[in-house]
């Protein structure tokens, strides 16, 4: 996905942002602060563990809750300010939301519940029905446009509800967890369905979730948020090649350290030495894949250059491998298939060697690159 | 095997288990006060049954005057009731969704008509309605309206006494329906007004129709600030529950048929309710 077919090779921030909004909200002793800019037909997706305040930043943006500090402005037109005692009710915002439960009204039928919208727009019954049967058959349920959403599937009602949303035409479309009601199955289709209409949708959209997944299939861009702040970021390529957060490492499941790095040896935080394939100075990440850990029974002779004991401490599926929590010098998951499960008579508390070649190693500087973290706030 | 036997037994569709409870006998203490609190509540009713004229029963409720004060019960009712929705529902509404200073304050003042005794309201009644009242006065001397003893005297004692009924109800359902679903009309472009009529309404009118049918009810066998605001004149004030009165001095078995038709519709009403109001978990 690119960020917008019309501008080609479009910087991830353009000057005509749809969204520019720096969102400061306080709840108590928790405080959002949150700088936030989405281009036209840019997909963001804003990541993050319960509690980091994803849904206070959607909210903030809908005018659910008020802004306690910063600004928001939408196509140019400032709607939130208070600073200078500025606010816009939320049925005057350009915008649209498919909620986590949708919401669709109960009382109304699948069209209706489209053509709500449209109505308040302006639009008379006749014109918004037919924009709402319009959007029906775009997301494909034409034949199910006289049932309530009672008798509708979960996946249709997610349907629904995006056709409702998006048929307000709107410059800044909000989703929030659109598919975390869903089952496994469901969502694999909804999910690709949702991508062919967020690829259509001109505006710039939101994505609040907390599925790695749903993200990376969905945006262009990431923004991970933990209690409250930015931590990282930057386009998918990025987030997943270089995390900087422990939360993060384990979103795009990959080994996480920060040390210190002298040429090929990065001294960890706890005492440990991993060396790596690239020559670095100064405070460094390393990362490095859990299919990159082997397992030994040994001691490992020939080419890896990080080895140590290591106990098992937990075994879980991942796919069609396994995936082996470590404790030892430092903590670890290694991925090995089945069939070396078998060979290595895994059991918790049992004590191994791993290995890792430095090669599989990545190193980057610790230190916040422009691109990667926003702005101090 | 009764087709329900069947359904019961079928082993897809197993009874919730039985919730574990306290066995062993009832203390005497507690049983015996609670089977005469039962029979001190059904022998009334059951004595109006008993003593009620069944075999003249088709010619008196034919009776002029019974079927005058029926109509006159019923139309000053429904009024009522229509009044308390106009004006009850958006009062229930802004206590429920407004966050306003004094909203418990009003909230205690909406129920007060709850607990006066309704001769006291009719009394009230007449010093702010009656012809020389604060605002009756004022009515007659411009549109020469007068309200006290007349029936729209009868429909605002009957409204006064039965708003709160509505209102809390209302307001109840108003506190249970989920304000996500106003939310939502808001990010569609929808204002306060038209996210009350077009989401909230619907999503509470069950509630709204159990308050209205409470307010309703309470309405018809309103008689002490009737009386008091709205007299006694058969055809024009004198509703059911003063006809069953000024029976009962001259004419017994009247006052057995009037009470008999007004029992009968509290047991409509509650049957109707059922569901909303006596499904204890």
């Amino acid at each position: 996905m690119t960020a917008d077919p019309s501008v080609p090779g479009a910087d991830p921030r353009p000057a005509g942002a749809v969204l520019d909004a720096h969102l400061v909200v306080d709840r108590g002793t928790f405080r959002l602060d949150l700088p936030l800019t989405i281009g036209p037909g840019e997909v963001v997706a804003l990541l993050g563990p319960n509690g980091a305040g994803k849904t206070t930043a959607l909210r903030a943006l809908a005018g659910l809750i008020p802004l306690t500090d910063g600004h928001l402005s939408i196509e140019g037109r400032h709607l939130d300010d208070p600073a200078r005692r500025l606010w816009t009710p939320t049925e005057q915002r350009p915008i649209g939301v498919v909620f986590q439960d949708y919401l669709l009204f109960p009382h109304l039928t699948a069209l209706d519940n489209i053509a709500f919208g449209p109505r308040r727009q302006g639009l008379d019954r006749h014109r918004a029905r037919q924009r709402a049967a319009d959007w029906l058959a775009r997301v494909g349920l034409a034949e199910h446009a006289r049932r309530k959403p009672r008798h509708l599937s979960g996946g249709q009602a997610q349907r629904v509800a995006l056709a409702r949303a998006l048929a307000v035409e709107p410059a800044l479309l909000l989703l929030d967890e659109p598919l975390a009601a869903l089952d496994a199955r469901t969502r694999l289709d909804t999910r690709a369905q949702l991508q062919h209409h967020l690829a259509g949708h001109c505006g710039a959209t939101l994505l609040v979730t907390h599925d790695p997944i749903d993200a990376v299939v969905l945006a262009d861009r990431l923004v991970i948020i933990e209690n409250g702040q930015v931590v990282q970021e930057g386009d998918v390529a990025t987030v997943t090649a270089r995390p900087r957060t422990d939360y993060v490492a384990r979103l795009v499941g990959l080994n996480l350290y920060r040390g210190h790095a002298d040429g090929h040896r990065v001294l960890l935080t706890d005492g440990f030495h991993l060396v790596t394939g690239d020559q670095h100075a100064g405070d460094v990440f390393v990362a490095f894949a859990p299919s990159a850990v082997a397992l030994h029974p040994g001691r490992p002779d020939g080419s890896p250059r990080n080895t140590w004991p290591a106990t098992i401490t937990g075994i879980q599926r991942h796919g069609d491998n396994l995936r082996v929590q470590l404790g030892g010098p430092v903590t670890v998951a290694a991925d090995i298939t089945p069939a070396a499960a078998a060979q290595l008579n895994l059991a918790p508390g049992r004590t191994l060697w791993a290995a890792v070649k430095a090669a599989e190693t990545r190193v980057y500087p610790a230190a916040a690159a422009p691109a990667d973290v926003a702005a101090e706030p | 095997m009764s087709p329900r036997d069947a359904v019961a037994a079928r082993p897809d569709r197993p009874a919730p288990p039985p919730r574990p409870r306290r066995t062993g006998p009832v203390p005497v203490a507690l049983l015996l006060p609670a089977t005469l609190g039962l029979l001190f509540l059904v022998l009334p009713l059951a004595g109006l049954l008993i003593r009620t004229p069944w075999s003249t029963l088709p010619q008196r409720l034919t009776e002029p005057g019974v079927l005058t004060a029926l109509r006159l019960s019923v139309q000053a009712a429904t009024l009522a009731t229509l009044l308390c929705l106009v004006l009850g529902v958006p009062l229930a509404w802004l206590l429920a969704r407004v966050d306003f200073p004094g909203r418990r304050l009003v909230r205690a003042l909406v129920t007060v008509p709850l607990v006066l005794p309704p001769v006291v309201g009719g009394v009230a009644l007449l010093l702010v309605f009656g012809r020389r009242g604060i605002v009756g006065g004022w009515l007659d001397s411009t549109f020469g309206l007068t309200l006290p003893f007349t029936t729209t005297g009868v429909v605002l004692a009957e409204a006064f006494v039965a708003m709160p009924f509505l209102v809390i109800a209302v307001e109840g359902a108003l506190r249970g329906a989920d304000v996500r679903y106003e939310e939502a009309a808001a990010t569609l472009g929808a204002g306060r007004w038209t996210t009350f009529t077009h989401v909230t309404l619907p999503l509470v009118a069950p509630g709204i129709a159990a308050g209205a049918v409470l307010c309703w009810a309470r309405a018809l066998g309103e008689f002490g600030a009737t009386i008091t605001f709205a007299g006694n004149f058969p055809g024009r004030t004198q509703t059911m529950p003063l006809a069953v009165y000024l029976a009962l001095e001259t004419d017994l078995e009247a006052a057995i048929v009037l009470s008999l038709v007004l029992l009968t519709v509290s047991v409509v009403i509650l049957v109707s309710l059922r569901d909303r109001w006596l499904s204890s978990p």
